[in-house]
Order: structure tokens, then C-alpha cells, then sequence
């Protein structure tokens, strides 16, 4: 027996309890280590030259200048990365710029120089011989006959789904389920409606980097800013044409995600760089890199339509979205996909159609972002909720509850619903929001409710017993800050009864760590969590043998006692997880070790309730439900909208950790706000306007309400690891939704444009004869 | 290109001489050529506050500031700061309230937070946002930084 510690002391349970982050400390003392943070001998830096046209074809380049500037090492161009193309749904996408360039911003070339500034200035020498084409600007003008095509060899590219592409569409989704066209005749009311919806920047505080480093045999090692050293793996790969062994990716702490790190940014041009300059290379965005060059949320165009029955029972929606996709698929086949899916909302309406066109623009490409298409569809969707609620004299609270989807229903299409919280989120708004402010005057209230999944795709846990009974988890999930190694630990450590400070988290690491496709679509707490739980349940079957033969006893006689201890029920005498692990390692069975791996795989398609063409997800997830409140002002000579207090009720299964919840409902809802209010990414024809902090802007500390309640409700799914469902987009999806109700409360105007800017809400209020500025 | 050219900074209670390149902001100098990291790169533009830190007390963006106007004052990074009863204080109540997310606006928040604290050391919770509407964070909500200053105020009065 080696290495034998003092008992450890059991604290209680770790599951429930708002356990601080280990990793807050370093963080406050300045000392966590971002990509930007790390260095290595003989390191260089990284700089991109970026395209100045929206659509043009390379002829050529002339690097003689810049390959003469001081200090520069290596350029990379399009000429270095061979035809390789990566793309979650569609393998459209170069390393670099190859052949043509198909946006302003995009990469064409990298140099790599002593200093970050030798590297940007041996960009502005690389010369390269363009012939500007026409460039397409919208999806309107996309789907245009005669358009100028961005991708002439698309039908070749390598599709995972049924996209239906053709010319400048990317893909194509149709959804349908009874039978919408004749059920309009059974409505009493009906609701329609086009709504736009505009870009979003995800704006994480730390710009994208990466950093990527040769070994003598050639074998790549890079750190960059993810949420998954796995897709990251994979897009590096397959622009790259190398073989997944031959790259080795990790990560430092990231400075948040929200959509923005989980496919690709410039780690394949980095290690491009590192590849032929045969030294490290860093590469470190700058804001307006940031803005230009990675992704944002899509703008939607919605047609909706929507009819009820006169005593509110919702019978037929239909649902028609135009999505601009920007010069590359990425995730939006995904994104519009899933908008699609999640169109009816939280309803039963057995009449439903969505459909959507996905089209190339000239412009940045659109991606993930925290809603994922859900938010668009909602700031439609559910402002017709409310208006046939007017006109049938409902409140808000009153229609949603008549339609709202119940346990044991399906939603559209087919997936099952696990638990559904829907009821005690509403019933904690009304109950909290009810009766008017403070000071007697009454309130501008809106509500918005909204579902969300958590599931999707493979993911594995290792759980290993360390000498001394502590434990080792390691499930190569990247926290963003949102706290997922706390959370997984939490529940490693309810499994094996131990305190929460003996299970150490390792970093992802794709040489060591398990496939987890990504923190990503509120995911890790639910589909990691479940492979963390499944896991540790190993170690201790595993730990338990050891104990009956330490015993000699029945396995059915012994019980998993607090502490890290087993013992046989009914007697005092008991085994350590330290006296059972000396055992393993040193003399009988090996070191415990437990590993779960899963995939999730229940069928989102029911074929005998719907239809559904293109469907880019076969397998989504269980569904989290929130129901959100807010009570606005609206300044009657500006049009300036001031959210004055929120109330925001979410169904997460059970909180693992109840604070992590409290802050993502917080962070989402404030994101939210900034969505529906004021950020806004705009183009002066093909170039972005606003690519930086000053021109764009984002929610500071004096643009958000004290008053923000927040209210946990614990329906826990059966499938879910201690019935935790995902907690990480809900708290955003119903913010503009909500916002927009409001606003219609306080000035009588219905919006169909996002964001409601002062001005937008000011000529609504003119419209409507409520502002004290009467248009003549 | 850049001719680099020898300062001496008084960095963290610390004479230290660095040379660097002409032009060069603090911010550049304390990352590229003294390693002091805690102070970050959100903008390099004066608008997020995460290279935040203090210049004979006063909290100063480091992108905004050249390295050569910094001789003959005292510059004060978060790795500085260990023995600040102040920072102590804010620092527990940050890691307790939840005001910590993926962190890379931290130090900046603290910093102007601390300021805050010596320049009124009650303040109310419009002061507090008021004092960190220079600092933006895209995790929180603000909500919970705002609680952990509040909160660090009042032990500190006590």
C-alpha cells in the first residue's frame, strides 16, 4: 500500500449546491492563461492580410516585397493549402482564400514575423492581382435569375444532409405536419406577418487566437481559443488534408464562445503558418479581425401566419424563412433548420408548415450563436401569440396557457418531450410580476415564452481512481467560463459520494481526452453530464468488487457510504477509496477506471406524424422550457426603450449548480437585450461599418435593470444526469419576444424589425398617436 | 523597422528597464516584452477596459497609453496587488457571487471596482455601475459584479 492520505471528510452532497468555480481564483488574481497568454521558444507572429473585395477571382500574387520585409519568416496563401475544404454540413470552406475571394475581410494571406508588428506590416506589401466579379449582397438577390454564383462547383462539395443545393441556395428545409392549407377555414382569427431580424456579433471578450507548434516528426500541436478541441481537430484537418493523428489540439482558458470559437476561425491558418515556417507560430485576431472575419448571427426574414380558434385553441401556423448565410455554410443549414424546428414554439398546433431557403451572400460568413435560429423565429412567432390573444380579449398568460404543450406530447415533427416545466414558469411570473410597480404606477408588461434542446451528437467521460482514492475526470469538454468542470465534477462527485475538491478536471486535450463534439446548443451539462455520471457509476461497481473481497462479504451486503468509503449495511467497519485503489494498483484486478461514451440518439423525425425534407439534425435532444417577463418604459419623445425590471423562470431539470443557472439566465437575458434594443452589425454596401467596440455597441453595467429576478423550476428529466436538462441559450431565445410585446403594451405599436431602436419605436408611437410629439 | 528604444518604469513597486519598440502603448510593452499578462487585449481601442490599470492610482487604459509617457510614475497590474486588503476583498466576494465567467474581463473590473472603493468607499449601486460602465462583460449580466462590489463595500465598512 503506497501513499495512503488521511480519511477525507465528506462535506455532503455536491449536486444543488451553488459550488464556487475553482477556476475564479486565478481569474481574479490575473493569473488564468488566455491563448494570447502563451508563448513558446522561438515563437513567431501571426498577421492576415484581408480581402478588400467582396467577390473577386486571385489571379495571383507578388510576395517579393514582403518576403523581404524584416523579420518575416513565412507567407501562406491560398497556393499553400491544396483543395482540402472543411464545413460542418457543407465542405465548402479553404483554410485560406483559394481561387477567389468571396467577402470583404476574408483571409488571403498570412505572414509569420518576429513581432506581431513586422507580420501586419509585410501584409500591407503582399501584392495580389484580383478580377472584381459581381457581388452578391442579399438573399434576395441571391435567388435572382442571372445572379453571379459564389460557389460554381457546389455540387461537388461533400454534403452530411439533404441540402438541395443549387446556384447561390445552400440548402433547403421543409417541415410539415397536418394539414395547413385547409385548416385556415377553421380559424376565427388569423395573424400574419413579415418580420426581419438583423446581424448580431457575438462580441466575447477575448478575440479569437490560436497558437501552433511543429515537432521534429512533423506532428502538429495547436492552442487555440475553441469550444471544442475536437471540431477544431476537424476543420484543421480537412482544410489542411492532414491526417487526424498528426494533429494534436488543446486549449487554454477561453474568454467565452457563445457560438463564435466552435468551428473553425484562423487555426487552419496558423498552423498553415507553423507548418511552413517550421516554428511556432501565434496568431491573435484583433477586434475588428474579430468582427470582419469570423461569424455572426443570422439575419432572418419570417413570414408567419398564424390562426386560432375564437376561444384561443391555436389550430395552423406557417412558417416561411429566408436566411442569409454569408459566403460560407458553416452552421447555418443548422441554425435554419432548427429555427424551423422550433417555429411553433412551446404549442400544441396540429397544423403546422415551415419552410426555409438558406442562400450564399458576398458576405461574412453566419454561424452559431447562443439561440441558434431560435430567437428570430420567436420575435415572430410569439408577438402573434399576443395579438390573437387581443383580439380575443386573452391575457398573455391565459392564451399560452390554453396552447402550451404538455408532458408526454411530441413536439412538431416528432422528438419526445421529457419533463416540461412550462406551467411552474408561468405561474412564477404571473405570480411575481403581478399587480403594478412599486410606486403605484402600472406596468408595460410583455412576456414571451420558449423551448430549447439539450442533446446532440457524441461526447465520453473517463473516470479514473488515482493511487489515493482522489479522482481524475476527464471528458474533453472546453469550458468557456460558464462553469462546465464545476458542473461535471458536481455530479462526479455525487456519484461516487465524495467531496466535490477531490475530483480534479483534466483540460481537453484530443491526444488524451474523449470525443465531445463541442460546448455548444446547451449541451454539456446534459449529454457530458450523463456520460460523467454513467462513468463514475463504473468506478464505483468497480470499487465495490475490490470491497467484498477486502470484506469478504456479498457486494449485495456493502453500502457506498459518504466520504469515499464502502462498507458492509449494519456493521461500523468499512474500506477507502485509497485502501481500495492501493489494492488495484498494486496487487489485485489494475488501476479502476470507468468510461462511458454515447452518442444521442433518439430520432427527432416522427414519418408518421410529419413531413420533413432537408432536415439537417435527425437526432436533437430533450426539451428545457422558460417563460419570460419584462416590464418596460418608453421614453415618449426619443422612442428610447428602458427594460425596468425582468422576471425569468426556466425548467432546467434539476440545477446542478444553482448560481451557474442564476448567471446564465442573467448573461442570456442581457445578450438578449442587447439583440432587441440597439446591436446591430451594418454594411455600407459589401463592407461591414461597424467592425469595432466604439461603433458597435453592447450592454454596459448602466444599460441593464438592477431588478433582474430569476426563478429555478426543477422538473428533472428521467434521462438526464440527476434530471439536469441544458441551461446555457434559454435565458436569451425570449428576450427580444418579450421586449417587443412590452413595447406594444406601453405605445399600442406592433414592431416586425429588429433591433427596436428609439427611432424605429418613435415613428411606431407616431403611428399609433402615442408620443407627446403628434405628427402634424 | 521599430528601433527600440530604453525606458525605466516603475512597474508593481519595481524599477524595471525595458527597452521597446518606439511608439509602443503600456499595454504591448508589460505583454510582449515583460510578461506581465493580466491586463488584456478586448479592443486596443480604449472602449472594453480589460487592459485596465492604475497610474500613480488612477485607473488608465494601457492600449490608450504609451510606454514612454509612463516613466516617472507608478503603473500597478493586478500582479501587484496581493497585499491590497481592498482587492482582497473584492477579489473573495467576486469568486463567491458568481461575478466570475470566462474571466478576461476580471482584472479591468477589478481594478476600476478598487478605485471605486477609495474614492467612496459607500457607494450606491448606481455609483458601482456607473464606475464600471467602462468595462464591458459579455458573460454576466453584471448583475452578480455588481452584488460582489456591493457586498465587498460593506465588509470593508465594517
Amino acid at each position: 500500500m503506497s501513499l495512503v492520505q488521511p480519511d477525507p471528510v465528506f462535506v455532503g452532497g455536491s449536486v444543488g449546491k451553488s459550488i464556487a468555480k475553482p477556476d475564479n481564483l486565478e481569474k481574479v488574481q490575473g493569473r488564468a492563461e488566455y491563448i494570447a497568454d502563451l508563448y513558446r521558444p522561438g515563437m513567431l507572429h501571426g498577421a492576415i492580410l484581408a480581402s478588400p473585395h467582396a467577390h473577386a477571382r486571385i489571379r495571383g500574387y507578388d510576395l517579393t516585397e514582403a518576403l523581404n520585409a524584416p523579420g518575416v519568416v513565412a507567407i501562406v496563401t491560398g497556393d499553400d493549402v491544396g483543395d482540402g475544404r472543411m464545413g460542418a454540413f457543407i465542405k465548402d470552406e479553404h483554410a485560406i482564400a483559394r481561387g477567389k475571394v468571396l467577402y470583404v475581410g476574408e483571409p488571403v494571406a498570412a505572414v509569420a514575423a518576429r513581432t506581431e508588428q513586422e507580420a501586419r506590416h509585410a501584409c500591407r506589401l503582399i501584392k495580389v492581382d484580383y478580377e472584381e466579379l459581381p457581388a452578391v449582397l442579399s438573399p434576395e438577390e441571391g435567388l435572382a435569375d442571372g445572379a453571379p454564383v459564389l460557389h460554381e462547383r457546389l455540387a461537388d462539395y461533400i454534403k452530411v444532409f439533404d441540402a438541395g443545393s443549387a446556384g447561390n441556395l445552400c440548402s433547403r428545409t421543409e417541415l410539415s405536419e397536418g394539414d395547413v392549407e385547409s385548416a385556415w377555414a377553421d380559424c376565427d382569427v388569423i395573424v400574419e406577418g413579415e418580420y426581419t431580424t438583423q446581424a448580431q456579433a457575438h462580441v466575447s471578450m477575448e478575440p479569437c487566437g490560436a497558437l501552433a507548434d511543429v515537432d521534429a516528426n512533423g506532428r502538429v500541436t495547436l492552442w487555440s481559443a475553441n469550444q471544442s478541441v475536437f471540431r477544431v481537430q476537424a476543420n484543421v484537418c480537412e482544410s489542411l488534408s492532414l491526417p487526424m493523428s498528426k494533429l494534436r489540439c488543446l486549449t487554454p482558458r477561453v474568454g467565452a464562445g457563445f457560438g463564435n470559437k466552435m468551428e473553425a476561425h484562423i487555426q487552419p491558418i496558423t498552423v498553415a503558418l507553423a507548418l511552413k515556417a517550421k516554428r511556432p507560430v501565434k496568431l491573435i485576431m484583433t477586434r475588428e479581425e474579430d468582427f470582419e472575419m469570423v461569424r455572426a448571427r443570422h439575419p432572418f426574414r419570417v413570414r408567419m401566419k398564424t390562426g386560432a380558434k375564437a376561444d384561443g385553441t391555436l389550430v395552423a401556423r406557417e412558417c416561411e424563412v429566408l436566411v442569409d448565410c454569408g459566403a460560407f455554410a458553416d452552421d447555418s443549414p443548422g441554425v435554419m433548420g432548427y429555427s424551423l424546428l422550433m417555429c411553433g414554439g412551446p404549442y400544441r398546433i396540429p397544423n403546422l408548415k415551415a419552410s426555409g431557403r438558406l442562400v450564399y451572400t458576398n458576405k461574412l460568413r453566419f454561424g452559431a450563436f447562443r439561440g441558434f435560429g431560435n430567437p428570430q423565429v420567436l420575435f415572430a412567432g410569439e408577438q402573434q401569440i399576443d395579438e390573437i390573444g387581443d383580439r380575443l380579449g386573452l391575457d398573455p398568460f391565459a392564451i399560452r396557457r390554453k396552447n402550451m404543450l404538455r408532458e408526454g406530447d411530441q413536439w412538431f415533427v416528432g422528438p419526445r418531450i421529457g419533463s416540461n416545466g412550462l406551467a411552474l414558469c408561468l405561474d412564477a411570473v404571473e405570480k411575481a410580476a403581478k399587480g403594478p410597480r412599486a410606486d403605484g404606477s402600472p406596468r408595460n408588461f410583455g412576456l414571451a415564452v420558449t423551448a430549447h434542446i439539450s442533446g446532440l451528437l457524441g461526447t465520453g467521460a473517463i473516470v479514473r481512481m488515482l493511487e489515493d482514492g482522489t479522482i481524475s475526470l476527464n471528458t474533453g469538454a472546453t469550458d468557456i467560463g460558464q462553469g462546465s468542470d464545476t458542473v461535471l465534477a458536481q455530479i462526479c462527485a455525487e456519484e461516487l459520494k465524495m467531496p466535490f475538491d477531490q475530483v480534479a478536471v483534466a483540460s481537453p486535450d484530443t491526444d488524451g481526452s474523449p470525443y465531445n463534439w463541442g460546448t455548444t446548443a446547451s449541451r454539456v451539462t446534459y449529454t457530458t453530464g450523463r456520460a460523467v455520471r454513467a462513468a463514475a457509476k463504473q468506478v464505483v461497481d468497480q470499487a465495490m468488487s475490490h470491497a467484498a473481497e477486502m470484506l469478504e462479504c456479498p457486494i449485495d451486503d456493502l453500502e457506498l457510504r459518504e466520504g469515499g468509503r464502502i462498507g458492509r449495511r449494519g456493521a461500523n467497519t468499512d474500506v477507502t477509496f485509497a485502501q481500495i485503489s492501493g489494492r488495484a494498483h498494486w496487487a489485485v484486478g489494475g488501476p479502476l477506471v470507468g468510461s462511458q461514451t454515447l452518442v444521442y440518439d433518439e430520432p427527432t423525425h416522427d414519418p408518421k406524424r410529419a413531413i420533413a425534407l432537408g432536415l439537417p439534425f435527425p437526432r436533437i435532444g430533450v426539451f428545457s422550457f422558460a417563460a419570460l417577463g419584462v416590464d418596460v418604459d418608453v421614453d415618449d419623445t426619443s422612442g428610447q426603450v428602458t427594460v425596468q425590471e425582468v422576471w425569468s423562470a426556466a425548467d432546467v431539470g434539476r440545477a446542478i449548480n444553482p448560481r451557474l443557472v442564476e448567471v446564465q439566465l442573467h448573461g442570456g437575458f442581457v445578450q438578449g437585450l442587447g439583440y432587441a434594443l440597439y446591436e446591430e452589425m451594418v454594411w455600407d454596401g459589401a463592407r461591414l461599418a461597424n467592425p469595432s467596440l466604439m461603433d458597435y455597441k453592447v450592454p454596459t453595467s448602466r444599460d441593464v435593470p438592477d431588478a433582474i429576478h430569476t426563478f429555478i423550476i426543477e422538473d428533472p428529466d428521467p434521462s438526464g444526469p440527476f434530471g439536469a436538462k441544458g441551461a446555457g441559450e434559454i435565458g436569451l431565445n425570449a428576450a427580444a419576444g418579450a421586449i417587443a410585446n412590452a413595447v406594444a403594451k406601453a405605445t399600442g405599436a406592433r414592431h416586425s424589425h429588429l433591433p427596436l431602436t428609439g427611432e424605429r419605436v418613435l415613428a411606431g408611437m407616431l403611428d399609433s398617436g402615442t408620443s407627446s410629439e403628434r405628427s402634424a | 523597422m521599430s528601433k527600440k528604444i530604453l525606458h525605466s518604469l516603475n512597474l508593481n513597486g519595481e524599477e524595471v528597464e525595458v527597452a521597446t519598440p518606439a511608439g509602443a502603448t503600456l499595454l504591448e510593452t508589460m505583454r510582449e516584452d515583460l510578461r506581465i499578462l493580466s491586463a488584456k487585449r478586448g479592443c486596443n481601442q480604449g472602449v472594453c477596459g480589460a487592459c485596465t490599470v492604475l497610474i500613480d492610482g488612477k485607473p488608465v487604459r494601457a492600449c490608450l497609453t504609451l510606454t514612454a509617457r509612463c516613466e516617472g510614475h507608478a503603473v500597478q497590474t493586478m500582479e501587484g496587488m496581493g497585499g491590497d486588503r481592498v482587492m482582497a476583498t473584492l477579489q473573495r466576494h467576486m469568486v463567491e457571487s458568481g461575478g466570475v465567467q470566462c474571466g478576461f474581463c476580471t482584472s479591468g473590473i477589478l481594478i476600476s471596482a478598487r478605485e471605486l472603493l477609495e474614492e467612496d468607499p459607500a457607494p450606491s449601486r448606481a455609483a458601482v455601475k456607473t464606475a464600471l460602465s467602462g468595462n464591458i462583460c459579455r458573460c454576466t449580466g453584471y448583475r452578480t459584479i455588481v452584488d460582489a462590489v456591493c457586498s465587498a463595500a460593506e465588509e470593508l465598512a465594517q
